[in-house]
């Protein structure tokens, strides 16, 4: 460790705040549907997934990276929407464990699905020729194509928070969450507002793998490890709570890069303990309400 | 090569060793009449299936060849593959049910360290050949090898040792290893070490990473400010592709040459060529060794034939040599008597499709040359030519750890 310098420890911060972007961008999608919806996402991983692998499909059929960004979305959103019509639905009122089954089971027939469609050995996705390189930040050489990813995640949550906050339609969103009766009883159909939201957090999930595409290739199987780091970082910032997920992201990121850099084979195992000492000290997790799950 | 618990496999091992001992076991009769059978545990499903099946196409290369050659006086060969879905127990299961319920013959298969540990307890009790097609050091020494054992595979000694020898004296002798923390990286490590020693290297770090991780950019500045002339990246499948393609965004390639020690072609297939350029790796088949070793162009040939034009991989090699080994074992034995095919073996002097091989006496350890392959991006033949041939260390008894220093007797 003797060539620890200033600049290697800002570089590693940085890494880590860069890797936290990402961990954020894991994660919304699936904290905005349970916080919403109280639908914990089981294959949220397997949007990820399909999500990167639209992305294939479509660069193979001539689209660039750019027209990607909107399209993906919108396809995966829209398996979302037809997920939660025709699956999720039935099974609301019915106690948190029966989506959750069937989420679980559902993300294992996508990965069998795109296995039968796209092979099991993994594709390779090359990073947006625009995007390639390294570029200088002050303190050292940084991947181009990680700040571009930085950004994007930060334009994501600022177009999300938009949307809950300050228009018409996230306020029925909103309060729906709080008390969905009394939103019924004010000639709101609920229902509509929730096909919504889920359609919404599983097109964010499917835009992450895209975005997430070109830093490791894309593989049937790379949504397995996602689901685990997304639901830490969502029980961590509190599930539900979208500021909390970005607090968490972050923290999660910086964790990460200075277990790395001291210990780096505990750098797995250091998210979890995270999650143990947060669940510890305040069991709804940093930003999260109290009994959201009973 | 992948992860398994330790209990696991030694869950497998306890239960392979207690069916053996029952007072219940039936003395298994193996056929000497009729086709001559070959198990074949492969991960047919999850992440390595592709792999697999390349394995079974190049096995069925070798069962077809030996039934239109006349098989055994007539007696032809079949081959049973069974999914060993990457686990040892589930490896363990299938080999018994291969030996009890389908009188196989041999056993030939597996495409990792802890599986075809797994399976190797079932054969040594149950005293059936069992020629291992992927890489592991545990196999050769005496407390998991037994007579029934081959390894047609090249082992992580020969491997790191090749790919160290070729290296250290090419591009310098300062080291970071990036090593997955598991049996396979650090034998990989202590092969790198041995060979290195010599020559002077000296290790500015060896960063453990846990298996599966999918993002190894928090690791990548460290390695970039302690400025060594080789990063070699020791991990497998789908951690190796990452950390390529991270270490290529990170800008490594220009002060450093990137090594990985094992460098298969589907694993180049799968991350493209700009992730891999410029890496260079040990292997132990690579399609293009057709261009100078005759028995590759036939084995290619008729891999290509069988199969709509496809190329073996390197694993998938292993697979037709596997087999091959034993079929012209009980030929030359004229029996599938075990301990006839078992003398039949040691005795074999081979070419089968890489050039001249042998099983050492002492641990069955095939002797065979080990491929430099170096990764391209460039003129390339086709979609398949995706590495170039930059040496071939031929085969050579010495750069095997000694039968002593494995502990067997002779």
């Amino acid at each position: 460790m003797g060539t620890l310098g200033f600049d290697l420890l800002a570089l590693q911060l940085f890494a880590g705040v860069a890797l936290g972007a990402i961990y954020v961008l894991l994660a919304i999608g699936l904290s905005l549907i349970f916080g919403m919806l109280t639908v914990v996402n089981f294959a949220h991983g397997a949007f990820f997934m399909f999500g990167a692998y639209a992305g294939v499909f479509l660069a193979a059929r001539g689209a660039s990276f750019w027209a990607s960004l909107i399209a993906v979305p919108l396809i995966v959103g829209a398996f979302g929407l037809l997920v939660e019509r025709f699956l999720i639905r039935p099974l609301y009122g019915r106690g948190i464990d029966y989506p959750l089954l069937l989420t679980f089971g559902l993300a294992y027939m996508m990965v069998e699905g795109i296995r039968i469609a796209f092979g099991t050995l993994g594709l390779p996705f090359d990073t947006p020729e625009s995007l390639q390189g390294a570029t200088d930040i002050g303190i050292g050489f940084f991947p181009t194509y990680r700040l571009f990813v930085i950004g994007a995640t930060a334009a994501i949550l600022l177009g999300l928070w938009l949307f809950l906050e300050r228009t018409r339609y996230g306020l029925i969103i909103r309060a729906g969450a709080r008390d969905p009766q009394i939103v019924r009883v004010l000639g709101v159909d609920v229902s509509r507002v929730w096909l919504l939201v889920f359609g919404l957090g599983t097109g964010i999930a499917g835009l992450a793998g895209l975005l997430a595409a070109p830093l490791q290739g894309v593989s049937p199987e790379m949504g397995g490890p996602v689901l685990a780091e997304a639901f830490v970082v969502t029980v961590v910032g509190g599930m539900g709570s979208l500021l909390g997920a970005v607090v968490a992201g972050l923290l999660v990121g910086v964790t990460v890069a200075l277990t790395s850099l001291f210990v780096p084979e505990m750098a797995k195992v250091s998210i979890f303990a995270l999650m143990a000492v947060v669940l510890l000290v305040r069991p709804q997790g940093l930003f999260g309400r109290p009994g959201l799950l009973s | 090569m992948t992860a398994t618990t330790r209990r696991r496999a030694l869950a497998a091992a306890a239960a392979g060793a207690a069916l053996a001992a029952s007072p219940f076991r039936i003395n298994v009769l193996r056929a000497q009449e009729g086709p001559i059978r070959v198990g074949f545990p492969v991960p047919l499903t999850g992440p390595y299936a592709t792999e697999a099946q390349n394995q079974v196409r190049a096995a069925e290369v070798a069962i077809a060849e030996f039934n239109e050659s006349g098989g055994l006086n007539g007696r032809r060969a079949e081959l049973l593959p069974r999914d060993d879905r990457l686990n040892p127990g589930e490896a363990a299961t299938r080999t018994l049910e291969l030996i009890e319920r389908e009188r196989v013959n041999f056993i030939v298969g597996s495409l990792s360290a802890s599986v075809q540990l797994a399976v190797n307890n079932v054969t040594k009790a149950r005293r059936v050949i069992f020629n291992s097609i992927s890489q592991s050091d545990a196999i050769n020494e005496a407390s998991d090898w037994s007579p029934y054992t081959f390894h047609e595979a090249l082992n992580p000694h020969m491997t790191a040792g090749a790919v160290g020898r070729y290296v250290f004296s090419r591009f310098g002798k300062r080291v970071v290893f990036l090593t997955a923390d598991y049996a396979y990286g650090h034998e990989m490590v202590r092969g790198f070490q041995r060979a290195g020693a010599p020559l002077g290297i000296q290790v500015l770090a060896d960063i453990r990473h846990p298996i599966g991780q999918t993002d190894f950019s928090t690791l990548l500045p460290r390695i970039q400010a302690l400025r060594p002339d080789l990063l070699i990246a020791i991990n497998f499948g789908r951690d190796q592709q990452i950390t390529m393609r991270q270490a290529t965004d990170f800008g490594l390639k220009r002060s450093m040459k990137i090594v990985a020690p094992v460098l298969l072609y589907s694993a180049r297939v799968a991350a493209g060529p700009q992730a891999f350029e410029g890496v260079v790796g040990g292997t132990s088949y690579y399609w293009r060794l057709e261009d100078t070793v005759p028995s590759a162009k036939a084995f290619n040939d008729k891999f290509r034939r069988m199969h709509n034009g496809a190329v073996p991989t390197d694993y998938g090699a292993l697979g037709y040599g596997g087999v091959r080994t034993l079929l012209e074992a009980c030929r030359l034995a004229g029996s599938t008597d075990t301990d006839k095919v078992i003398e039949a073996m040691r005795s074999l002097r081979y070419d089968y499709y890489k050039g001249p091989q042998y099983y050492r006496r002492c641990d069955h350890q095939s002797v065979q040359s080990v491929l430099i392959v170096e990764s391209k991006s460039r003129d390339m033949k086709d979609e398949n030519d995706v590495f170039n041939i930059v040496h071939i260390e031929e085969p050579n008894e010495a750069n095997l750890r000694t039968c002593a220093e494995l502990g067997h007797a002779g």
